[in-house]
């Protein structure tokens, strides 16, 4: 009898898992579990093109049936996996059924925090395409629009929404600066100011204290007692692992499903995507990288390991992210924001592009920032990525310096 | 030989595909995808693929004929 992978989620990691297999040569069934109804889609668009209505349930599909087909892949849409039988190597589905498999990849990935101000008609979280379509229904009906959280999630559906011709846009966050995980003050201040500049009220460093359903729309209660009136509220404060369906798998789950290097959170058992857990070479302990490149470039480790277990890949984790806001694309690469040093490196248009390099105590470069740049963002990752140290001052010369222009006749 | 095709249209400058492979991907300084070569032969081409597929919003194309 052949080998089987029951791969769990069919988001971009179980996705991109399942074809991977193919392209590695693994000849054994493939087999892909997805609670959700509709077709494998991609949810960087929920917050910006599909959400604008700029692009389509179709151009975000990430496997059709036939593609399926053609790939060898039997997809199993409308199921959701309820337990794992670790040495019995068997998924179990909540509607009774059994999967036995040789290999098994855990790619459930993560779902939106609730609203701890209650689930109330009119606020919104944004994780799947059913809520991406419900709220741009909303948003179509015009404001006012009120987004807790300016994490990527939340500072993107605010230009989004600016971009969709929503006039009364507030932006509200606890931090005093927008992305306050991933940035230092200074760098958060300047794409603080990009939301005022394209009209949405920012609120920052004031917590939510309450939302309340009146006749005619909703209340945000802030903590200095500022009301908030809106249509439409989006709660944007982070995800949580699906990792509960787990529980008594006897895995070790802790924030995620705790793996090697080499993705392996028991024997035949692999995890990916937003869901795993793993050594961070040069970070020192465990993360979670809840990145789509990070998914991407798991998956495909993960199932050349199934594919040729006798060369297992090691996976670092790609500390890479990507964010589209009004008309300008923020890149992160590497470690940045908190206590590390920084400088700013101007781009080729200083008033709309720039780089922030930040270093740890010695100098090293340890990550960027890059806003409108993305060719600074290419050499900051390149070194970001390596092993021995870069001077951050190395990059600073090697972004200031001019460069030859690259060739374009070989494009097409 | 293998053919790489990429659409400018769509490129968004995400830089994924440069970092998989330079020798076969650039950005202008606009941010959007050059191709230094538009041909990689046999032994590149997994490599190339790979790279390709690693663009989010799929404007990378390795036809091999
Ligand atoms: C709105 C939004 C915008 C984003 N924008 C960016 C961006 O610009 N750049 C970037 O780098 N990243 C972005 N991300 C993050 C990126 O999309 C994620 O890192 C990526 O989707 C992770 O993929 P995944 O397959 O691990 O998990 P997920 O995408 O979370 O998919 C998990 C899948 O598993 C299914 N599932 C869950 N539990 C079960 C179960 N028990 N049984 C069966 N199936 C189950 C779910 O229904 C889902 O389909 C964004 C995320 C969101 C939500």
């Amino acid at each position: 009898m052949s080998p089987v992978t029951v791969v769990v989620g069919s988001s971009v990691g179980g996705v991109r898992t399942a074809q991977a297999l193919r392209a590695a040569g693994y000849d054994g069934d493939v087999v892909l579990v997805g609670e959700e109804t509709v077709a494998p889609y991609d949810k960087p668009p929920l917050s910006k093109g599909l959400l604008a209505g700029t692009s389509t349930t179709a151009d975000i599909t990430l496997l059709t049936e036939q593609a399926a087909r053609e790939a060898g892949i039997e997809l199993l849409l409308g199921r959701a996996a309820s337990g794992l039988d670790v040495a019995g190597r068997r998924v179990e589905l909540d509607d009774g059924e059994r999967l036995a498999y040789d290999d098994v990849v855990l790619a459930t990935g993560a779902r939106a925090r609730p609203s701890p101000w209650g689930a109330l008609p009119g606020v919104h979280v944004l994780r799947s395409l059913a809520d991406a379509t419900a709220l741009a229904d909303d948003l179509r009906q015009g404001g006012p629009l009120v987004v807790i959280g300016a994490g990527f999630i939340g500072a993107e559906v605010a230009a989004t929404a600016r971009g969709m011709g929503v006039a009364d846009v507030t932006l509200v966050d606890p931090a005093p600066v927008p992305l306050s995980r991933a940035l230092d003050v200074e760098v958060a201040g300047i794409l603080a100011r990009l939301h005022a500049e394209n009209g949405v009220h920012t609120r920052f460093g004031v917590g939510v204290e309450g939302i309340e359903r009146v006749a005619g729309g909703l209340l945000v209660r802030l903590a200095d007692e500022t009301v908030l009136p809106a249509a439409t509220v989006v709660v944007g404060i982070g995800a949580v692992p699906n990792d509960d369906w787990l529980r008594d798998s006897g895995l070790r789950l802790d924030d995620g499903v705790v793996c090697d290097a080499y993705s392996r959170a028991a024997e035949h058992v692999y995890a990916v995507g937003d869901v795993a857990r793993l050594p961070h070479p040069r970070r020192g302990g465990l993360v979670r990288a809840e990145h789509w490149t990070n998914a991407v470039e798991q998956a495909r480790t993960v199932a050349r390991t199934i594919a040729l277990p006798e060369s297992p890949l090691a996976h670092v984790p790609v500390d890479y992210v990507w964010s589209d806001q009004y008309d300008r694309t923020i890149q992160l690469t590497g470690r940045t924001g908190g206590t590390l040093a920084h400088v700013l490196v101007p781009g080729p248009d200083p008033d709309r592009a720039f780089a922030a390099l930040y270093a740890d105590a010695d100098g090293t470069f340890a990550g960027a920032v890059t806003v409108g740049w993305p060719r600074a963002l290419v050499t900051c990752r390149k070194a970001a990525g390596q092993d021995t140290g870069t001077s951050l001052e190395e990059i600073r010369q090697a972004l200031s310096a001019p460069r030859p222009g690259v060739r374009k006749e070989a494009a097409r | 030989m293998a053919i790489v095709k990429a659409d400018l249209e769509l490129c968004q400058g995400y830089a994924n595909c440069v970092v998989a492979a330079d020798d076969v991907f650039d950005l202008d300084d606009d941010g959007v995808v050059v191709l230094l070569r538009a041909e990689v032969p046999e032994s590149d081409v997994d490599r190339v693929t790979d790279a390709a597929r690693s663009c989010p919003v799929s404007a990378l194309l390795v036809e091999t004929p």
